[in-house]
Order: C-alpha cells, then structure tokens, then sequence
C-alpha cells in the first residue's frame, strides 16, 4: 500500500487510483465536478485541484488536477494550499458567471453538488457584472426536465448516457461557451436509463418530473431504505414520502447490486402507491352494505378461519413473509404458488441449479466486472434492465482493462482509455429468440427458437466438455457457432452466462447451467444467473409448495373451499378460462391486495393490503440475496397493513390463540429459517426491531425536517404523538442517531456539507466500492466450491415449425410490461401497444404488413393485435407483449393458432 | 426611614413626567416597520403571487411551524398550494423572513392576534396572503430568475443575453 502525505500527514492509500479517490476515501474533502465513480476522470471541470510537490524540500509545488493524478508511493500534496484554495474558489466563481438565480425554484436545490462545492470552496460573491448566456431548454419526454440554463459543463450527463448507459439520442451541441447538452431535438430520451440523469448531473439541469408533479425538498421527505418492486434485479432504492404520499424513489448505493442507478421502470414506477384505485377499504360482498368495519370483518373472518377449509395462493410480488404467513395459515399442504405450472417448473429448475453451489450465482457486481458474458435466451433489456446495464459495463470494461494492460495508463483515466479503446469491445455472445438492444455492443449474436437456442448451448457446453452429450442431427453451421463462442469462453477468467425463464424452454436452462459448470474450474471462477419474472420470484420459488394448476384441480376434487390470495392478480399469468372456472368452483375467495384487478373483482371479501411503501417485508432477488425494505410512512387509512400482519391476525383466529399479536416481522423469518433448511440466515437480513446504536433509533427524517408543528395543524392544532414503529429499528422522527446509518438501514444518504446524493462516499469503503459494513443483503446460496456438477444430459431436437401454428412466447417491454410500475402515468405514455411479431416470411405468408391486425386465439381467446415485423425472428414463432392492455396471462410457450383479420 | 420619605418624593415627582402607558385598545401604539409580528404573502408589483414555494422558510423556521405544498401553473410558475402558518406556535422570530429569497413572507408591524380557540390560530393561505407588496417594493423574482415561468422568456431578463443558437460555431 502506497503512502501518500497529504498536507504533510501521512496516509496509507490503496495503489491504482487517483488522487481525488484517495483522497475521499481517507475523508479528505476536495471538491469536484466531472469525475463519479463509475464514469472515471476526464479532467473537465477543473474544479479538484491540489497542489503537487516533489519532494519534501519542494516549496513551490504546482497545481494539478487530482482526479488526473495516480497515486505513488511517498507523494505530496496539499490541499489546503492557499494557491489550490484560491484556485478552486476562482474556478467555482467562473463556473458561476452564467448560473442563473434559481435555487428557489430549483428541484436540485437542498440536494445540490454545485451547492455544497460552493460552499466548500468558500466563493459567496460575484464578480462579474455582465449578462448570463441563456439557453433554451428541450422536451425531453415525461421522465426528466431540462433547464439547461443551470449547466456547468461538466460533462456528466452525457459521459453518463453515452458511455455508460449506450443511449444513442443525447449529446453535446455547439462550442466554446456555449456547448449545449441535449438531444438533437425536442423529444423522448429512448434510453430505458434516463432517469439516473438526475442523479448524475451535479445541477438542477436535468431533474425528475413526476417529483415536479408534487415537488419535495430532500430535508423534508420521510425516507427509508426500500428494495425496487419492478424485476427480479431488486435494486435498492430510497422511497421519500411527504403528506401522506410517496414522492420519490432514488438510487440506494449497493455495491454488490445496483450500485448507483436504476432504470427507468424501477425509479419512476412508484405512483401505484399514490393511485385511486387504491384498495381502501375491507369489504365483503353479497351483502346489503358491502364496506365493513373493522369489528364486523374481525367477527367474519372469526368464524371464516374457524369453520372452513383452506387453501392459499401465494404471490411472486408478495414479500417472503407474506407468502409464508400465508402457508402458515392455511398449511403446507394447502399452499399453492399463485403461478402457472410452467413458470413454477422452470422457477424451481432455477433454484435446484443455484441451491447447488457448485456455479456461483453472480451479482450485478459479478456481471459488471466478468471478461466474456454469455446471455443464452433471455432479453434481458426488457426482462431485467439493471442486469443489461451491467453486461454492458463488462463488455466496456473488459476492453479497458486490456487497453490499460497494454498502455499503462490507469483504468479510471477514462478519456485515455476510450481513445485508445477506440472500437475494441469485451465479449458478449446475445443469443435470443429475437435479439435486443444488447445486439448492438454483442460480439456475436444469434436468434432462434428456444430449442434452437437451447441446442446451440449445448453445442457450446459439448465443446468445453467432450463428456457432455454431443448434439444430435446439427449442420455444420451450429458446431462452427459453438467452437468459436467456446474458444472465447475458454480464454476468459470470469465468464457469466445469463439466461432466464422468459423463453419457457426447460433446455435454454440447462444448457446455460452445463456452459457455466463446464467453464468453472480451479483457475475460471464461472458464474451463472437467472433472471425471473418478478421482484419475489425467487423467494417464492424456494417455498416447498405446487404450482397454481395443482389448485384448480384441488377445487375440482373438493367442494367447498374456502381460497385465500394474496397480492396477485392471476389474470396476468393464468388464462381467464381456466380462473374463471377456478373462482366459480370456490365456496369462498377471500383476496389480500393493494389495488383492484380483475382478481379482486372475484374475491367475496377483499382486504386492503399495505404496498413495499406501507409495509415492511423481505424479497429474494434473481441471485438469492434476500434484501429488506421498511416502511416508509404510516398510512392514515388504519385499515391498509402488511398482508402477512392480517394473515397472522388470521392465523390467530383460526387457532382460536390469543397470544402473538402484533409480532415484528423478524420473527416470521425466524419461523421460516427454522421450518426451511433453504432459507437459512435469512432472519439477518434486517437488524432487529428493537436495535439502537447509544441507545436511539435511526430517524427516517433528515435533521432539517419542516413543518412539524404546522402539517397536521388543519386537522387540529395540537400535534399528534409521533408514530411509533414497533417492527423496525426506524423512527417517524428526525430525531435520533446522527451519523452514517448501518449498511442495513440507510434511510438516506447525508453527510454534513454533502447534501446531496455524493454522500454516499462518506458511506463506502472507497468511492465506487463497498458500504462500510458491508453491502446488505443475505445470500441465500452458497458455494460449493469443487463439487462434481450434474450436467444435464437429454436435450431438444430441433425447432420445427407446425402447419397452420405458432409456437407463442412473451415479448416483454421495459417500460410497459410491470403490473404495477403502469399506474405512473408517465411510464403509461411510454408504453408500447400491444402487438405480436411474426418473421417477415410468417408475415407473408399470413399476407400482413407492419400494422395490420392479426388474431391470435390463444386459451379460448381471441386477441387482435397490430403486426410488427421482426426481421430476427425466425419461422413458426410469434412474440405476443406481455402484461400490456388487454393481454392476459396466456400459455406461453404453447402453439396457438394467428389469422388474418378480414 | 430615610429610603421611604425618598421613595414616596420619587413616587411623587412622577407625576409630572410624561406619560408612556396608552389607553390601549383606544389608543393603538406606535410600531416600527421593522417590527416582528403577524406574517403575511406578500405579491410582486405585478400582482402575482410572490412566494415561489421554496421551502427555505419552513425549513428555517426553529419551531417547524410553516407547511406548505408547492405546485405550478400551467407556465410553470411555482406557487404554493397551500401555506399554512401555525401561529400558536410561531416565535416571531423573523429566520422565515430572513431566509425567504422571494420577500414574499414578511413579518409586520401588527400583534393583535389573540384568540380564545386555538385553532384559529392556523393560518391558510387565503389568511396570509395581502394585496400588497409589504415592506420591499419593486421586487419580482421570476423577473431575474434564470427559468421561463410565464412572467419572462429566455433571455429577456435584465441581465441576460439571448438564447445561444446552438446551430451556431461562432465564437
Ligand atoms: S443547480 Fe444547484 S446551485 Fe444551481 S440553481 Fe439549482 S439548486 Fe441552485
Ligand atoms: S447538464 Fe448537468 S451533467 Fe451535463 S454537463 Fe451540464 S451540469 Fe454537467
Ligand atoms: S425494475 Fe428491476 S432493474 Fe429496474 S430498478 Fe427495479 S429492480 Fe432494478
Ligand atoms: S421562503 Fe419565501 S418563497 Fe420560499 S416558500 Fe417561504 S415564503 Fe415562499
Ligand atoms: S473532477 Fe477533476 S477536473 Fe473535474
């Protein structure tokens, strides 16, 4: 370890980083514009320097930029030198001669880098007596405002959305003063990544809009540490409230998961929370007055849990606790998962795969920094946002390393290094059904059935590993496809393959698993990952319980059961035809959820449930990391709770038990731990509810909270007591531990003299790396290191198409697809139609072209939907969009018959 | 002995000092402008509602007792939603005052609030705002503010050039 003397004292740095880094991470503040961890230095802004010298003699030193210098062994700085000082302050002065007067009206403003440098460097007084250049601001779209008046030219956002995030359509105009970041003209930012533009930007230029709709400074929100609901990714995320509605989601650093972004369904999906259709109310229908009072829905459900026999049906979206309350209550037996038998089937292959251990089961983290990915079936743009993003990191990420290697020059050097990268580019094979964004920085790409795909893996396991079955019937064109992606597979060190269950093919995941169990050896650590439908898939997917379709027949064999679900609408997964039959054989429905859907309209007796903002709960991401999120604020409405809390209260009348009321939800996990071998540790994943650091909790608002005295003054005048959370260590105050939280509990990121979201190195270990105290989550698998896998060994044959038949798959849309992420209205504008895609072939042969409207009648339905033509898609395939408009849950991966409409 | 024949002369001669007690509520006093009491919006000289709905007022206030919602127009000018002040707990201690950018909250001269029900000591903004520009004249912020919210466009401002073409090479 280096040492370097800063302001002559000694500190121990960490070799191959810049000063800037070093700097921060021994908590030395020096301010600094352009450079962010992920994107690395380029030197723009000027703004970080210190000064150098050479020796110990050396007196006059000379100013550099520190985000611009390596670290060496015995090198000198100063940074509180009067020159670097006054320097840094000119250069903020500078900065500031065209900034407009707009803090006040600013949606930066409390969260602000460009204010909380000023204030560091000291500049309060302007200079400079001429007029400020102006700009016109562009419509960027119903995410993200831009008043580019603010900017200082720093670069960021369009290093951010470029180079890190591939987007395409925002860029930087004109020259010398008055370079302009934009689009080239008014419309949508394309990028399914926008949103992290108003984190990235250390001005007010670029900001979230759907905060703008009912604008909340940072000081004043309630926030807590919360876990995205939109994918089975799981980013960690800070949910804001104020009066009584959630206000904001921003990024929670987690240097194994998101690290610092999120996409856009995951940042601006939480208007659900705030929504009309909202459950309100706990209602039993076929009665004279259908909303009921709390007694009066305690004296039905009595004699309901009492009486009746029962089933449950649990939820991918529910949290852990919720779907094992309910397993508690109606028993094991009586528990079914609430997805389609195949889903269920190819969920568990995922998790018998990874419970094994013997290939790692790779984070974010794993992704971003692996030298080959392999993505083998899943479009995982639409599927899994986050995990694109990281592929796409490795990609860049591997051609730099190999650009460093042979330059010398550091990694974080990022102009450097993109200029001697120029076009080279890491390895990614995207093999998918009908490719995605990802193609364009993919190595080599194929499209195909998914059996196709499915054998291409195993054409690609069998050249890793001859003992593998060899393929049966191939072309040459297969085994070429296969020698060469293996050969690069064989080179790498770290290889990921991903893949998923969005294809329905059984074979795309095995021959994912045998690649990676191929590749791993003592010198390759392999790693493998499955992304999955939704946010808990995972967690439910580890339950011992059977699919949906077991329900239906249980109802079909036995009459009057009494069938408790919980947060699911099963309409999107499971035809109407089959629920519709499934509801009218049930003597009894009672649902648990959050909004109406088509399910609620069937429960007889409907409770309202708390969402992730309400409630607290536990979710399993794609990787096995079991991930807490707290309550963010306490709903007025007494009647909207967590859905485990009414199914325990249940649980208590069925069993006619008068003790366990109000239990924290450790308590369950403890409970789950000890009847499920498979979800061991998952009880730490939050400290408990009683923890305190010198004797306080940790507020859930900031120290500069307002308006305390006055929110609530309509109502009446005299405040109410402060809101008592007996189920996690925060509180509904600002009062309390003042300090950098515990990794596990970060309501948010504050840090005296760093407002805004750049805190978040005060919390690491160094800037980009780990929380201190380590990143949350509990991972629920372990390796395995050095046990013998169990290859598969049967596989497909290949696709044939069928007479007069498509074989039918999901196509997912990033934005559009989530079930709940669709109630933000903005997220609703962007949302494709739904449409099915046919091969150009396919579409001649039916006689369409792009537009024209086809039938697909699947599960004794009839859709009509508008051609798209893709030219990848291959014969005998359609695509129908998943979860959008109309569409219900269909059989995926069934053939279903497609005609023309006259 | 002494003390008291002194205190009951001093005591006399009093009478002939002048008067500082009023006949209050008859007689009202006498209130510098600067002085601390109820607080009101103000608006800009035109007409427009000044406050921008900042927040920096609430959060300055020592007692929390200033709430407020703010939202905008259709020209995105900011305004609040709703501003309450609770004055039963308000200290008149002018930070709001000092920290609002806008001068659009002032503390002025007038302290007759009393009340029998608490209650009414919450202010709405129907109760705060005047038609007035209180004790700043002339200034309106969206008049120098650096966005479009209706009142100005995009560099016509006092101190602000054109909006740059960005199509433009030129120096
Ligand atoms: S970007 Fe920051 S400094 Fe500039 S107006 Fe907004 S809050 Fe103020
Ligand atoms: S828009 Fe923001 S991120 Fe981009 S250059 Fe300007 S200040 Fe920097
Ligand atoms: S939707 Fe998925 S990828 Fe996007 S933020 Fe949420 S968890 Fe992350
Ligand atoms: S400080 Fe002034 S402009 Fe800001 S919210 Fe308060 S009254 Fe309105
Ligand atoms: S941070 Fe070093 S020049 Fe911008």
């Amino acid at each position: 370890m280096p040492t370097i003397y800063i302001d002559n004292k000694p500190y121990e740095v960490k070799a191959g980083k810049n000063l800037l880094e070093a700097c921060l991470a021994q908590g030395v503040d020096i301010p600094y514009f352009c450079w962010h961890p992920s994107l690395g230095s380029v030197g723009a802004c000027r703004q970080c320097a210190v000064k150098l010298f050479k020796d110990e003699n050396d007196t006059q030193g000379r100013l550099v930029m520190s985000c611009l210098e390596g670290v060496r062994d015995g090198l000198r700085l100063s940074v509180n030198d009067k020159m670097a000082k006054a320097f840094r302050e000119q250069i903020i002065e500078w900065l500031m001669t065209n900034h407009p007067h707009d803090c006040p009206v600013c949606d930066e403003g409390g969260s602000c880098h460009l204010q909380d440098m000023t204030v560091m460097t000291g500049h309060d007084y302007r200079h400079y007596d001429f007029k400020k250049r102006t700009y016109r601001n562009q419509y960027l779209g119903p995410l993200i405002h831009h008043e580019m008046n603010r900017c200082i030219q720093c670069y960021r956002c369009v290093r951010y959305y470029k180079d890190y995030a591939g987007g395409e359509d925002l860029n930087v105009f004109a020259a010398n003063n008055k370079v302009y970041f934009g689009r080239e003209k008014d419309g949508v930012l394309e990028s399914p990544f926008s949103g992290n533009l108003a984190e990235v930007c250390p001005t007010g230029v670029f900001t979230d809009k759907t905060l703008k709709e009912h604008y909340t400074r940072k000081w004043d929100l309630t926030m807590a540490p919360s876990v995205c609901q939109h994918c089975s990714v799981g980013c960690n995320t800070i949910a804001g409230e104020r009066y009584g509605e959630l206000r904001v989601i921003l990024n929670r650093y987690n240097g194994e998961v998101n690290g610092y972004f999120l996409c856009d369904r995951g940042r601006f999906g939480y208007e659900f929370v705030n929504d009309e259709n909202r459950v309100k109310q706990p209602v039993i229908r076929n009665r004279t007055s259908e909303a009921v009072t709390e007694p009066e829905l305690t004296t039905y459900l009595q004699t309901a849990m009492y009486n009746s026999k029962l089933i449950g049906i649990g939820s991918p979206r529910a949290a852990v606790e919720t779907n094992f309350a309910l397993q508690q209550l109606v028993g094991p037996g009586n528990f079914y998962k609430g997805i389609s038998e195949d889903e269920a089937y190819l969920t568990n292959k995922v998790v018998r795969i990874l419970e094994t251990g013997t290939v790692h089961s790779a984070s974010l983290k794993d992704i971003e920094q692996s030298d080959a990915v392999l993505i083998l079936g899943e479009d995982i743009w639409n599927t899994a946002p986050m995990m694109a993003l990281a592929v796409r990191q490795s990609v860049k990420k591997t051609a730099y390393s190999h650009a460093a290697e042979q330059s010398k020059l550091p990694i974080w050097h990022d102009a450097a290094i993109q200029e001697f990268v120029q076009e080279e580019k890491g390895f990614l094979a995207n093999i998918t059904v009908a490719g995605s964004p990802l193609d364009g920085i993919a190595a080599y790409t194929a499209y195909g059935a998914p059996d196709n795909l499915a054998r291409l893996g195993f054409a690609i396991a069998h050249e890793l590993n001859t003992s593998l079955p060899v393929v049966s019937n191939v072309d040459d064109d297969l085994i070429n496809k296969a020698k060469s992606i293996a050969a690069v597979l064989l080179k790498a060190k770290k290889p990921v393959i991903v893949s998923g269950i969005s294809c329905y093919s059984e074979g795309v995941i095995e021959a994912a698993f045998n690649i990676a169990a191929s590749l791993n050896t003592a010198e390759r650590k392999a790693a493998i990952c499955y992304a999955l439908p939704a946010c808990n898939s995972m967690g439910l997917g580890m339950m011992n319980a059977p699919s949906f379709d077991h329900a239906v027949t249980r109802l079909q064999r036995e009459q009057d059961m009494t069938v408790v679900i919980v947060e699911n609408d099963l309409y999107r997964d499971i035809s109407s035809s089959v629920l519709d039959t499934f509801f009218s054989k049930a003597a009894n429905i009672i649902v648990l959820d959050s909004l109406h859907n088509r399910t609620t309209e069937k429960a007889n007796v409907l409770i309202p449930a708390a969402t992730f903002a309400e409630g607290d709960g536990t979710m399993v991401n794609y990787e096995g990391r079991a991930q807490r999120f707290f309550q963010v604020f306490m709903p007025a409405n007494p009647f909207i709770r967590e859905s485990w809390k009414w199914l325990k209260e249940m649980n208590l009348y069925k069993t006619q038990g008068s003790n366990g009321h109000n239990q924290p939800p450790e308590e369950l996990l403890e409970k789950l731990e000890s009847t499920s071998h498979q979800f061991e540790g998952i009880s730490k994943v939050t400290p408990p509810h009683d923890f305190t650091i010198h004797g306080e909790r940790i507020p859930r608002e900031p120290h500069r909270y307002s308006g305390r005295t006055a929110m609530l003054a309509n109502l009446n005048v005299s405040e109410p007591k402060p809101m008592q959370d007996n189920d996690s260590p925060l509180s509904f105050t600002m009062e309390g531990f003042k300090g950098i939280q515990p990794s596990i509990a970060i309501p948010f990121f504050w840090s005296p003299g760093w407002n805004s979201v750049q805190s978040v190195t005060k919390y690491q270990e160094e800037p980009g790396g780990h929380l201190r105290g380590g990143d949350p989550g509990v991972k629920l698998f372990h390796d395995r290191q050095g046990s013998e896998p169990s290859f598969f060994k049967g596989m497909p044959e290949s696709f044939a198409e069928r007479p007069e038949k498509w074989l039918v798959l999901p196509q997912y849309h990033v934005l559009g697809s989530g079930e709940l992420s669709i109630y933000t209205k903005a997220l609703e504008e962007l949302t494709p139609s739904p449409s099915v895609s046919l091969s150009q072939q396919d579409a001649n042969r039916l006689n369409v072209q792009n537009g024209d409207m086809l039938q697909v009648n699947a599960d004794a339905k009839k859709y009509l939907l508008a051609v798209t033509i893709n030219k990848n898609l291959c014969n005998g395939v359609v695509l129908v969009s998943a979860g959008l408009g109309e569409v219900e849950g269909m059989s995926w991966g069934s053939w279903v018959k497609v005609s023309r409409c006259e | 002995m002494i003390s008291h024949v002194r205190t009951i002369w001093l005591t006399f001669l009093h009478l002939f000092t002048k008067k500082v007690t009023i006949e209050y509520p008859e007689e009202k006093v006498k209130l510098h402008p600067r002085w601390r009491g109820r607080i009101v919006l103000t608006k800009d000289p035109d007409g427009g509602e000044r406050c921008v709905g900042c927040y920096l007022c609430a959060a300055a206030c020592p007692v929390d007792c200033i709430a407020l919602q703010a939202t905008e127009d259709e020209n995105g000018r900011r305004y609040p939603e709703f501003f309450r002040i609770n004055f039963s707990r308000c200290i008149f201690c002018g930070f709001c005052e000092e920290a609002c950018p806008t001068y659009a909250i002032q503390l002025i001269p007038d302290f007759e609030m009393g009340e029998y029900n608490r209650q009414n000591l919450v202010f709405e903004k129907e109760d705060l705002l005047i038609n007035s520009e209180g004790k700043y004249p002339g200034y309106n912020f969206y008049k120098v503010a650096g966005i479009n919210a209706g009142v100005k466009g995009k560099g016509e401002g006092e101190q602000e050039e054109a909006p740059v073409d960005i199509h433009s090479l030129l120096p």
